[in-house]
This record gives C-alpha cells, structure tokens and sequence, in this order.
C-alpha cells in the first residue's frame, strides 16, 4: 500500500507535465470547456444564460493555480499545479476517509 | 469533459441532479452494506489516483487538450457502485475547489464521467473477460477494450448535454444561452478527439496500472473489495 501512495506522490510531482505539454504543444482547453472571452473569439459572442451562470463559482485554485502565481512563470504556475493537486488529494483522501467512517460500521 | 458553469442551461443541470440522488444513494448503501473497514484505505487510494491521472491534459498540438480518468479501473477493481461515489467526490471537489467543471453541472458531470464510464466499462469488461481470473491476460486485454469504451461513452453523454442546448434554450433574438453548439457539431468534436487519442491514453492507463497490481502481487489485496 506504502508503494502506491509512493506512486501517486510521484505522479503528483510530475502533474505540471499536464501544463507544460500543452504550453509546448500550443494546445488550448479542452473541447466545450472555454471560458466565455475564448469562446467570444470562437463564435463572436457570450451567449446570455452562460454570461450569467459561468461568472457564479470562485473557486479558491482556479484551474489549479494558486492565485499569486496565476499569473506567473511556467515554472511558478507548476510550482503551484503541484501544491494545489497536493491539496486536492489530500482533501479528497480526507472526505473519503471520514464517509467511509460514517457508512462502514462493521468489524 | 468537465462540463463548466453555463454551458448547460436549468432544465438540463437541474434534471441531472434528480437523476444523479438515487445513483449516489445507492452507491452508498451499496457501500454501507457490501464494505469493510479495511477496504477505506483502498477507496482513498482509488481517488486519489483518479484526481491525479486527470491532472495530465494530453494536448493535441494546436488543438485541444483531454485527460483519462481512471473510472473504469476503479470499477474494475472496486467494482462500479463503489467506483461512481469514489469518482463523484472527485468531481464535486474539482468543481467547488479548482473551478473544474462547473458547480450547476455537476451531476451532469457525475453522470457521465462517474456512472456512464464506470459501469459502461464494467460490463464490457465482465463480458470480454468471461470467466478468466482478474490476473490473466485475456483480463488485461478486456480491461483496455472496456476502459476505451466507458471514456467514450461518457465523451459521447457529454456531446449529447451540450449539443441540445440549442434546440432547447435561446434568447428571444434567437441566440443559444447556453453551449451554442448543436449536436452536429458536439457528437463530432468530442467524439473524434475521444476516439483518436484520449481512449487509448485511457486504455493504455488502465492496462499499465492493472498489469503493476498484478505483477507486483498487490492484486490481492483487492481481488474482494
């Protein structure tokens, strides 16, 4: 079990591979996934309903940034990719943990 | 295929999330009742994977990027109702955390990626794998098969939510309010890219990861979750 979690650790420090490929590769977001300016330049507005309803969630990581590198160097923003999916993990690791605690009573 | 905010209108998001309540019911009384104390570290380390593999955007140069998800893996090894509700917090986590995906679509989003691709997958895999062990060839080679299966299934949900947009939402000028994309357009783009690339990353993760659980023994520890 102690060598999976190696693995995931590993796969984590290598995550920013996720970031840095496609800045190479000149590779834009995922289909159907643009924010409502790339998808102005796509087909020249913002339809009405997603305006209003793309603006409602701020999430704390967007995009797996951490907000003061946002902006940053690749090497920041993988820097941050790194942090943030340390982050993720752990919570997702946590809420899995504690439902299982809540619904699994036996043994 | 995390669906963002806006690109699905009321009707569609707000039906998924009735739809999603007696799938994520069931999975948990599913688990309430079928696992043990010793299978959490299993679920945990299942999610953990699931949130790390989709880190890696896998660009198409000058397109598009995409990512596997692991889904049909987790229901492989834990089987499919333990795989949706480990997949699903997930994808909650993605959406209220790291803006990934949208929050009014997150059932859509746990329908397709966290039940569509896992129990697509599952049942691809029962079936081509028959009743050779989880260790054999014969189920590596199923696990593949099914794990481009299942991501392609839910690819192609995903295609079907976004591409009705149109004919069932616009604004009085006639403009869509939401994905401005009708289905000639969706099934076509995500379909290709699913197809040509991102299920075989999907694929080729699955066999990997199920050929080391195997090859290193650790098969076992899961064999009956």
């Amino acid at each position: 079990m102690r060598k999976l979690w190696s693995i995931i650790l590993f796969l984590l420090i290598l995550s920013p591979l996720g970031i840095i490929l496609p800045y190479i590769f000149n590779s834009k977001d995922a289909w159907g996934e643009w924010g409502p300016e790339d998808l102005k330049e796509l087909i020249g507005y913002i339809p009405e309903g997603l305006e209003k309803l793309s603006s409602l969630s701020k999430p704390i990581f967007p995009d797996y940034n951490l907000k003061i590198w946002e902006d940053g160097s690749l090497l920041q923003q993988s820097l941050g990719y790194i942090i943030t999916g340390l982050i993720g993990v752990g919570i997702v690791v946590l809420i899995v943990y504690l439902l299982g605690k809540v619904a699994i009573k036996n043994e | 295929m995390h669906i963002p905010d806006g690109y699905l209108g009321p009707q569609t998001y707000g039906s998924m999330f009735v739809v999603m309540m007696p799938f994520w019911i069931r999975a948990y009384n599913y688990i309430k009742k079928t696992l043990k104390n010793r299978h959490i570290p299993l679920l945990a380390l299942g999610a953990a994977f699931s949130f790390v593999i989709m880190m890696f955007n896998i660009p198409i140069p000058g397109g598009t990027t995409g990512h596997a998800v692991g889904g049909v893996l987790l229901a492989i090894l834990l089987g499919p109702w333990t795989a949706s509700l480990i997949i699903s917090i997930v994808l909650i986590i993605q959406a209220l955390v790291f803006g990934d995906g949208g929050i009014t679509a997150i059932a859509a989003n746990c329908f397709n990626i966290a039940v569509v691709m896992p129990f697509t997958g599952y049942y691809f895999y029962k079936i081509i794998k028959g009743n050779y062990p989880l260790s054999s060839k014969r189920s590596l080679i199923s696990a593949g098969i099914s794990a481009y299966l299942g991501l392609n299934m839910a690819a192609f949900f995903t295609a079907i939510m976004l591409g009705i947009q149109p004919y069932i939402s616009r604004s009085q000028n006639g403009t869509p309010l939401y994905c401005p994309y009708p289905l000639t357009v969706t099934i076509p783009a995500m379909m290709l890219e699913h197809l040509l690339l991102f299920g075989w990353i999907e694929a080729i993760i699955t066999v990997l990861a199920l050929y080391y659980l195997i090859k290193t023994n650790m098969i076992k520890e899961w064999e009956n979750a």
